[in-house]
């Protein structure tokens, strides 16, 4: 089970926690003057990368609050916590 | 080759054994490739073997990273089945059901499938409507199905608990009477005999490590042996799918997650089939050298480790425990988790992509193993012809745009 640093409530059991996906998706300001490919891309499509992931994660049975997370999706370890808003150390790309 | 039967048996064993043939040749890679299919798993042996037993095509070679079923083919829970509630499902699962019934004649390879009956269990009424639902619609399409109540569960299962006192009880269930179980590292195996007996190369430990294309064409792929050239590539790569995608700059609506599974201690027969629980979340068959062998659910966030945390498997086994009680001194002997690639409709791709001559089969999530020759059937068909089957037409790429997603999270039977 991961040990995951929730930003008001302090580290906690990953099964306090929700997965969220992937981090850093911006919805579109006016989803009617898109195509249905991006719309389409905006819905479904991940990059879903092997490593360092973004993702988001919710404090569900906790302060329930949403945040994100930098982790390596393959070693699992947490490297970085931050809140909604904020960007990683590393930047997003 | 020669062929496999009691006289070779005979033979073979008046040399004790020392003679028999290797089952297929470890080649070194050729310059080029009519097809090059990414991934030695289950369903890119079975799309070689159908391209050159169905389309004559055999200049092919199958490239993989590891060892031959090592991935996901070697790690789930053989279950095979066909109980699908919506037609464009159904009729892919109940083509590779039946390419399954015969799948060991056509081989010469016993894969040992078993059909030994699937139950899918059902512990509050609205999982009772469901599973009439989907019974109801597995008949219309011709495909086997009933509804059984918890005494004639009980009949075929005497080690379930169908008590009304229990947490959840049991309130009846589906029966698929020709689903049931297989051999899963012998799939792998008698495809890539059959494979290589028709001339197809399989390379191991070959690892893709770049897709090179010209004018938004496929010319080849980068590997850890060279570059290979190729006219079409075709990707059956499981979790890594997205990886691959990559490196042809394309997105997949896929994501990586790890699932889980474990065995038992062998045990003398106790279970008759295979039963499964969408709502307490386990299921659970005994193989053949006497161990159970449970799943669990998807651990919820992605990963590519091929492990997944322990309450997942932790949960699963008390809803066994609470379904089989004699089963909670049965020791453990070994677990272990795979990474699937969970589509949002649970429902596979299998699919040309923007660039020509590339092709995808992916999305399988949590229940590939069943579709294996199904999915070898159509995936070659598809890229022979570079048109999809009218099969598998319904499952590509351009349905996340379209919005015609076939939502089959019931009948995935796998928490997501």
């Amino acid at each position: 089970m991961l040990q995951i640093e929730c930003p008001w409530c302090g580290p906690r059991a990953e099964s306090e926690f929700s997965y969220g996906g992937e981090a850093h998706i911006v919805r579109p300001k006016d989803p009617f003057a898109l195509t249905d490919e991006q719309w389409g891309d905006y819905l479904f499509m991940r990059k879903n990368p092997k490593g360092r992931t973004l993702e988001q994660w919710c404090h569900t049975y906790g302060c329930r609050r949403w945040f994100n997370v930098e982790r390596d999706n393959v070693s699992y370890k947490i490297s970085h916590v931050y809140k909604i808003g904020e960007l990683p150390p590393g930047g997003i790309e | 080759m020669s062929k496999y039967s009691i006289f070779s048996l005979v033979r073979n064993g008046l040399s004790y054994h020392e003679n028999w043939q290797r089952a297929w040749r470890s080649p070194e890679p050729k310059q080029e490739y009519d097809v090059v299919i990414v991934g030695g798993g289950g369903h890119g042996l079975a799309t070689a073997y159908y391209l050159a037993k169905e389309h004559g095509i055999t200049n092919v070679a199958v490239l993989e990273r590891g060892w031959l079923g090592g991935g996901n083919t070697g790690r789930n829970t053989t279950i095979v089945r066909s109980n699908y509630l919506w037609d464009e499902a159904a009729h892919l699962y109940e083509k590779a059901l039946k390419l399954w019934e015969g799948l060991a004649q056509d081989l010469n390879y016993n894969v040992m499938f078993s059909q030994r009956g699937v139950m899918n269990l059902g512990h509050t009424l609205q999982d009772m409507r469901d599973i009439e639902r989907r019974v109801n619609a597995n008949r219309l399409n011709g495909i086997d199905g009933e509804v059984l109540t918890p005494q004639q569960i009980k009949e075929i299962e005497p080690l379930i608990n169908i008590s009304p006192k229990s947490r959840y009880p049991i309130l009846g269930a589906s029966f698929q009477r020709r689903g049931g179980v297989a051999r899963h590292d012998a799939v792998a195996w008698g495809y890539a005999r059959g494979a290589d007996s028709r001339g197809v190369d399989i390379i191991q430990k070959c690892e893709v490590t770049g897709i090179r294309r010209e004018n938004g064409r496929v010319i080849g792929v980068e590997t850890n042996k060279g570059f290979i050239k190729a006219k079409k590539v075709g990707v059956v790569a499981a979790g890594h799918s997205s990886v691959i995608a990559a490196m042809a700059g394309i997105r997949l609506p896929l994501e990586s997650h790890p699932l889980q599974a474990l065995v038992s201690e062998p045990m003398k027969p106790c279970l008759n089939t295979v039963i499964m629980s969408n709502a307490v979340h386990g299921y659970i068959s005994q193989s053949d050298k006497g161990d159970l062998v449970i799943g669990a659910g998807i651990d919820h966030y992605s990963g590519y480790g091929q492990r997944g945390s322990y309450h997942v498997i932790e949960g699963t086994l008390a809803a066994i425990c609470e379904l089989f009680p004699s089963f909670s001194r049965v020791r453990m002997n070994r677990q272990w988790g795979g990474i699937v690639d969970v589509a949002p409709d649970a429902c596979p791709i299998i699919s040309k992509t923007p660039v020509q001559g590339l092709y995808f089969n992916c999305g399988w999530g949590t229940g590939g193993f069943k579709a294996t020759p199904g999915s070898g059937w159509v995936f070659a068909h598809t890229i022979a012809k570079d048109e999809p089957h009218e099969l598998n037409a319904p499952f590509a790429l351009d349905r996340f745009y379209t919005g015609h997603l076939i939502d089959e999270h019931g009948a995935a039977g796998v928490a997501h």
